[in-house]
């Protein structure tokens, strides 16, 4: 099982506890937290939710965010998969749950998830990572904070050069 | 021309700093080199047959001298003393050592200059027409949008990762100088009949293995509203564009696939739901980048100069060089200066050191410290004093850059082929030598006129050879190398895809038939017609005739 790194704070991250178990389709549910498939969301999240159970959904690359709008508020997480890294519709589906449908819970990054793509997912609004490439929570920030500016808004909320220059930096 | 500032900067530095550390875990043996793959070549750094290539970003085909200079320096410390300007205006070193790789990249950023975004699959670096803020025919200066798209796409989150490469290019003439139309996006600017600027964006063009020429999918987009709109085409293309299959992952698959008008409404319904004012530049971000493209301090001068007027009279080379190479400015008493690195015999876009250090001195000394990379792999002194022609043209020659042949049939486009690319079937620099040798005797060429010949080595078309007049395809047959040739392509406002000419032929054979079909042009030509137009009125069939009847 690869460990779940969180964001902790600007510029922060740590190892965080998982309290989600990821459930296959033809599984049997566990106690506790659960992330189901987008299909057996649809057939069992209601009764799921109104035991009060957690309940999050994960997405494959091409299903889309929109799915998902009307349930958003009773999410607590929305993992997003990367069947390889090279796949990056998620990148889009993130921006879209934080930027339009105001989605506020965990987005987390599952699947062929590497250090490399550290800088974009928290710019397009991940909060939440299962690296597949062992690397730590120190790693994970460095890679992701590396650029001290940026040029264009997101998710994350960063000021983009062109407004850096109109403020005088 | 534009300046960096601190924020560029400092971007520039921390993107050095992260290739330095990646490079390190690879030496070491933390990272393997599949892992490292996908790093390396997100800055630059591909592996071909011998040697590590790096392919430094021009951003839309712009440089200064210090620039220029500086990479003559890295090619003769760290390469084999020359570079390569691509048809992308980027240039590539063929020769680095890996472990030289991160001291380059701190020596580029040094000027101003990177490998971001110069492979991957990603925004690759915008081209605009190399005559920006030179022309008298363009309507606005193409340079400003390049600048706010570099800047908007870099690095960007969201796109970094798309199905495929995408490249953009801009013109704001009516003569297109870019390709536009072959692009995953075009973007030419006009004026609507009230005078408002907006682009015409055009999306899905390309070459590759399925050339398209791009439809329009918005006539007129407000020019304020430029990143937006790219956003709003972009995501779509994230979100829809194929990754089952890299031969059909680029844009134009999509657009095809869907039809244009309903690619463009899905990229009107996502523009709609976009927060436009989050995503657009504010005005006064565009009007700080516009400052940097005023115009530089022109002289003011007669629109006739008796010194150019009495070097052309006594030098026949240089009123040859005039003929061809020497372009009107918008400012009287300028020229734009074509500056060929076509000559008959060399490797099509290679530059030397010395040669870069030449067109480097002249352009401080003569021409603003301007300097542009064409598509088409020469360079370009955009404001040069007629007066000053006859010494620019001097120092050109004893550089051997004097080459009088823009446009014309020894102006070929050459990928860099077998001799050096992993994927080719075929070389190419050795079919445009032949081509070149061919054709030396200069007044031949001349009056052969605009012929544009564009050599491939592979499917994958870098060296855009369905947009050639004559196109030339090389394909291995049974492991001999054989070309394809195809006619009537072109690349500019009046894009087109070639048509197959007949079977391809064996490498001994290509330079005699392009000899041929040029004297089937010779005979068949009308009043004012190039190669392209009597092929376009005549038809194939006079041409296969010529290439082929000894076949039959």
């Amino acid at each position: 099982m690869p460990k779940l790194i969180k964001l902790t704070g600007p510029r922060a991250a740590a190892w965080a506890n998982d309290r989600f178990t990821v459930v296959a389709d033809d599984q049997a549910l566990p106690a506790g937290g659960v992330i189901l498939s987008l299909a057996r969301f649809q057939a069992e999240g209601d009764a799921l939710l109104s035991e009060g159970r957690e309940v999050g959904v994960v997405l494959q690359s091409d299903e889309a965010v929109e799915a998902l709008a009307y349930d958003l508020p009773r999410l607590a997480v929305v993992a997003l998969a990367f069947p390889k890294f090279r796949d990056g519709r998620a990148f889009t589906s993130a921006r879209l749950l934080r930027e339009r449908l105001g989605y506020g819970g965990e987005i987390r990054a599952v699947g062929d998830v590497l250090q490399e793509q550290a800088q974009f997912m928290v710019r397009c609004g991940f909060d939440a990572f299962e690296p597949a490439d062992g690397s730590t929570p120190e790693a994970w920030v460095r890679a992701a904070f590396r650029f001290r500016h940026v040029y264009q808004r997101s998710a994350d909320g960063r000021r983009p050069a062109f407004e850096e220059r109109a403020h005088g930096v | 021309m534009y300046q960096y500032d601190a924020i560029d900067r400092e971007f520039l530095t921390d993107r050095a700093n992260e290739f330095r550390h990646q490079v390190a875990r690879r030496l070491s043996g933390e990272l393997t080199e599949d892992q490292f793959k996908p790093l390396r070549l997100m800055n630059g750094l591909y592996l071909q047959l011998h040697a590590y290539m790096l392919r430094v970003a021009i951003p839309y085909g712009t440089l200064n001298p210090r620039q220029l200079r500086r990479l003559a320096w890295i090619a003769r410390t760290y390469d084999k003393g020359y570079g390569h300007f691509t048809t992308r205006t980027n240039l590539q070193f063929h020769w680095i050592k890996l472990k030289d790789a991160p001291d380059i990249l701190d020596a580029l950023a040094e000027v101003d200059l990177h490998a971001i975004q110069t492979s991957g699959n990603c925004i690759r670096n915008t081209t605009a027409d190399p005559r920006a803020g030179a022309t008298a025919e363009e309507i606005d200066d193409p340079r400003v949008w390049a600048e706010a798209i570099r800047q908007w796409s870099t690095l960007h989150p969201e796109f970094s990762f798309l199905p495929r490469k995408f490249k953009i290019a801009i013109t704001a003439a009516a003569k297109d100088r870019t390709a536009a139309k072959l692009h995953d996006i075009g973007l030419m600017l006009r004026r609507s009949r009230d005078g408002a600027l907006g682009f015409e964006v055009i999306v899905g063009g390309g070459m590759g293995r399925t050339p398209h020429v791009g439809p329009t999918i918005k006539e007129h987009l407000p020019v304020g509203r430029l990143l937006s709109y790219l956003e709003a085409v972009l995501r779509v293309y994230n979100r829809h564009g194929r990754r089952d299959n890299i031969y059909k992952a680029r844009i134009k698959i999509l657009v095809a696939a869907l039809g244009a008008e309903e690619f463009g409404r899905q990229v009107e319904e996502e523009w709609a739901k976009i927060d436009a004012a989050q995503v657009d530049l504010p005005d006064v971000e565009l009007a700080r980048i516009r400052g940097f493209f005023a115009p530089p301090a022109f002289d003011v001068l007669p629109r006739v100069s008796a010194a150019f007027e009495e070097a052309k009279s006594k030098d026949a080379d240089f009123a040859r060089f005039a003929r061809n190479n020497v372009q009107p400015h918008k400012q009287a008493g300028y020229a734009i200066v074509d500056v060929s690195l076509k000559r008959p015999g060399d490797t099509p876009g290679d530059a030397t050191a010395e040669q870069m250090e030449v067109v480097a001195d002249l352009a401080e000394r003569y021409g603003f410290g301007d300097i542009r990379i064409t598509h088409e792999q020469n360079l370009v002194l955009p404001h040069i004093r007629l007066d000053d022609l006859p010494v620019v043209h001097a120092a050109l020659q004893a550089a051997g850059l004097a080459t009088a042949n823009i446009n014309l049939v020894s102006d070929i486009i050459a990928c860099p082929g077998l001799d050096y690319c992993a994927l080719a079937n075929a070389r190419a620099i050795p079919i445009a030598q032949s081509i070149a040798e061919r054709f030396a005797e200069p007044d031949r060429a001349e009056a052969v006129g605009e012929l544009k010949i564009k050599i491939s080595g592979c499917i994958n078309a870098c060296g855009h050879h369905h947009v050639g007049h004559i196109g030339i395809l090389g394909v291995d047959k049974k492991g001999e190398e054989f070309y394809q040739l195809t006619l009537g392509g072109s690349g500019a406002e009046d894009a087109e895809v070639g048509k197959m000419l007949g079977p391809a032929l064996p490498a001994g054979r290509v330079a005699e038939a392009v000899d041929q079909l040029v004297e089937v042009y010779l005979r068949e030509r009308q009043e004012g017609e190039r190669f392209l137009d009597t092929f376009r009125r005549a038809g194939v069939a006079p041409f296969k005739e010529a290439v082929y009847a000894e076949a039959d």
